[in-house]
């Protein structure tokens, strides 16, 4: 073979997994629209496309306006915005950790950002942005506290799990004491608080979630290409030219804010986190980066599972406990493999 | 083309607190192979990974033309000083084309785009490494000579002058050590470029190197030519082994033979405990 032909090859090849990875990206998209569009329009009554459309140019439509503008709109948008921010918070801690069980919301992340909004919610009676402040604060404080207590020659991947499945636990029944001693709670709200709903969502809710998705969102995609190259390893990243210290620090960061940011709002929607990167990797393969593909992926599984659990099945459940059900076979699923091959992402 | 020197002066490196190695200085001699030997546990590995920034020394530096590698940019760093460690990760599914890609990392920008240079470094990787063939193959799926092979294309493509390699030779059959050695041997040859490679074989570190490293005791014990450095008196200070050293009538270069307690040859009496 003459090398131009090999060349070519490579050059072929090499375009072919670009434009397979924007093909998953455009498909994963276009999914995602639809399914938005479906539960703007079809709920427990079907409103017209048009309709739909009217009311989110701002008219007044008569029995229209109340469905889409007030209930379905700010729930859809929540939905989205939380599933976009546990999608890429989620996949960008399995990335760096090279482990599919690192995801936030088992190594403790997502249960510090919930604790602390429940605390700041029921014992210091706060509301609003503030709570989604406390939230990233504490959810830093715990990713920093599980972080610290696995340190021992640099972080590896297993110590970090295993006590952050310990945190983790702790924070959980701190959840649960705090919901005891608030029995003003309704029983909604603090399902909320469990496993992650977006009932009763306002409009007004998805600013926070919007600034977290634009600063962490933009400065985790900023450090896109070195976390790629952590995949390989932290050595070989480190003998790629990576700062391997310092880009760890920038993702959990980002990874933190985007997950407490979320959680803040809709509590912890079980699993999201977890699913979307491996729902990503399977589909996207060799063909690219990771982190937008399981944004995408964990918008439309809130979406999905909010919407299953309001009207494909008989009675109505939070989001949390749907996507919870898909989760946890998938995580016994991968102990059971990862304790027999040591699997990466 | 330039050669780059990479020196280390009075190194001290270590974990917890300890030094593995103290007082060090290493001459890497430019456009040769430097091969590093010692007993388990002697600070090789630590040793190699001083010298490539992986960990920071306690004391010295370790210097690239005169300049410590610890105030050198990472990117352009690694744009001269090229590392294949021990025990490198490939991602689930990933071909080698794409493998070897990622070695062009300190090449590019945040967001710069792929470009035709790239393409001809990974093809011109592939073709020396001779994995061509298996460009689309996943990495998962080859042998273990065929994948430190690619992992070898990896480092190529990040065109550097000096490449630092962990036992690139373990968990490989005898054939593909060799295949291995011979190939970094070529890559030398002809693209001058330095290697320092940490290995177990003490038979194959002296048929491969240029110049030999041994440590002992977290000290550098003795370096040179093989032919200087692997005496029995070596082997005694540096492993705690009787042998008896021979000349290999193939490459004239030097060949352990360990004595042990047993098996001595008739006339011969055997040692005692």
């Amino acid at each position: 073979m003459a090398p131009s032909h090999t060349l070519s090859t490579i050059v072929d090849n090499r375009q072919r997994r670009v434009h397979r990875h924007r093909l998953v990206v455009a498909l994963l998209l276009l999914l995602l629209a639809g399914v938005f569009c479906l539960t703007l329009s079809l709920g427990q009554s079907f409103t017209p496309p048009g309709d739909v459309l009217r009311v989110l140019l701002g008219e007044d439509v008569a029995g229209a306006s109340f469905t889409v503008g007030q209930l379905r709109l700010p729930r859809a948008l929540l939905s989205v915005l939380a599933g976009l921010s546990f999608g890429l918070g989620g996949v960008a801690f399995q990335i760096m950790l090279r482990n599919p069980l690192a995801s936030p919301d088992i190594i403790g992340i997502s249960s510090g950002a919930s604790a602390a909004a429940v605390f700041a919610i029921v014992v210091l009676s706060l509301s609003g942005p503030i709570v989604s402040i406390v939230a990233v604060v504490a959810g830093l404080g715990v990713a920093l506290l599980v972080y610290g207590l696995s340190f021992t020659n640099g972080v590896a991947g297993t110590r970090l799990i295993l006590v952050g499945i310990g945190v983790s636990a702790m924070l959980e029944s701190v959840i649960a004491y705090l919901l005891s001693q608030a029995p003003a709670w309704s029983l909604q709200e603090a399902m909320r608080w469990l496993t992650g709903s977006v009932n009763g969502a306002q409009l007004s809710q998805s600013l926070p979630l919007i600034l977290g998705l634009v600063v962490f969102g933009a400065l985790l995609l900023s450090r896109g290409r070195d976390l790629e190259a952590l995949r390989l390893g932290d050595d070989t990243a480190a003998g790629l030219g990576v700062r391997v210290a310092r880009t760890r620090v920038i993702v959990i960061v980002a990874a933190v804010g985007l997950i407490a940011s979320a959680t803040a709002v809709t509590g912890p929607i079980a699993f999201v986190a977890f699913l979307s990167g491996p729902i990503a990797a399977r589909l996207i393969g060799s063909n690219g980066s990771l982190p937008i593909p399981s944004a995408l992926i964990g918008a439309t599984l809130v979406l999905v599972g909010d919407y299953a659990g309001q009207f494909l099945l008989p009675g109505r459940y939070p989001v949390g406990v749907i996507t919870g059900a898909l989760g946890a076979p998938y995580l016994i699923f991968l102990i059971v493999r990862v304790n027999r091959a040591g699997g990466s992402l | 083309m330039t050669r780059h020197s990479l020196t280390a002066s009075q190194l001290a490196a270590g974990y917890d607190g300890l030094d593995i190695f103290s007082g060090l200085d290493l001459a890497v001699p430019p456009g040769a192979i430097t091969v590093i030997v010692g007993a388990n546990a002697c600070g090789k590995s630590t040793l190699l990974r001083a010298m490539s920034r992986l960990l920071t020394p306690r004391q010295g530096h370790v210097l690239l033309d005169g300049k410590s590698i610890h105030r050198t940019p990472s990117k352009e760093l690694a744009r001269t000083l090229g590392l294949l460690p021990q025990s490198p990760v490939a991602p689930e599914g990933i071909t080698v084309a794409d493998l070897v890609g990622r070695g062009r990392h300190p090449h590019q920008g945040m967001f710069s785009r792929w470009t035709r240079q790239d393409d001809e470094a990974v093809a011109a990787a592939l073709t020396a490494t001779k994995t061509m063939e298996l460009a689309e193959r996943p990495v998962d799926e080859l042998s273990g000579g065929q994948r430190q092979r690619v992992w070898i294309a990896m480092a190529l493509a990040q065109q550097t002058q000096i490449l630092l390699l962990d036992e690139p030779t373990t968990f490989l059959d005898i054939s593909h050590q060799i295949e291995v050695l011979d190939l970094l041997t070529d890559l030398n040859r002809t693209r001058e470029t330095t290697i320092v490679m940490v290995l177990h074989d003490l038979n194959l570190a002296a048929r491969y190197a240029d110049h030999l490293v041994a440590m002992a005791g977290g000290r550098l014990h003795i370096s040179g030519r093989p032919e200087e450095v692997l005496t029995e008196q070596t082997v005694r200070e540096v492993f705690g082994l009787e042998s008896s050293i021979i000349t290999d009538p193939t490459s004239g270069r030097p060949i352990m033979l360990p004595i042990g307690r047993h098996r001595m040859a008739p006339g011969e009496t055997e040692a005692s405990p």
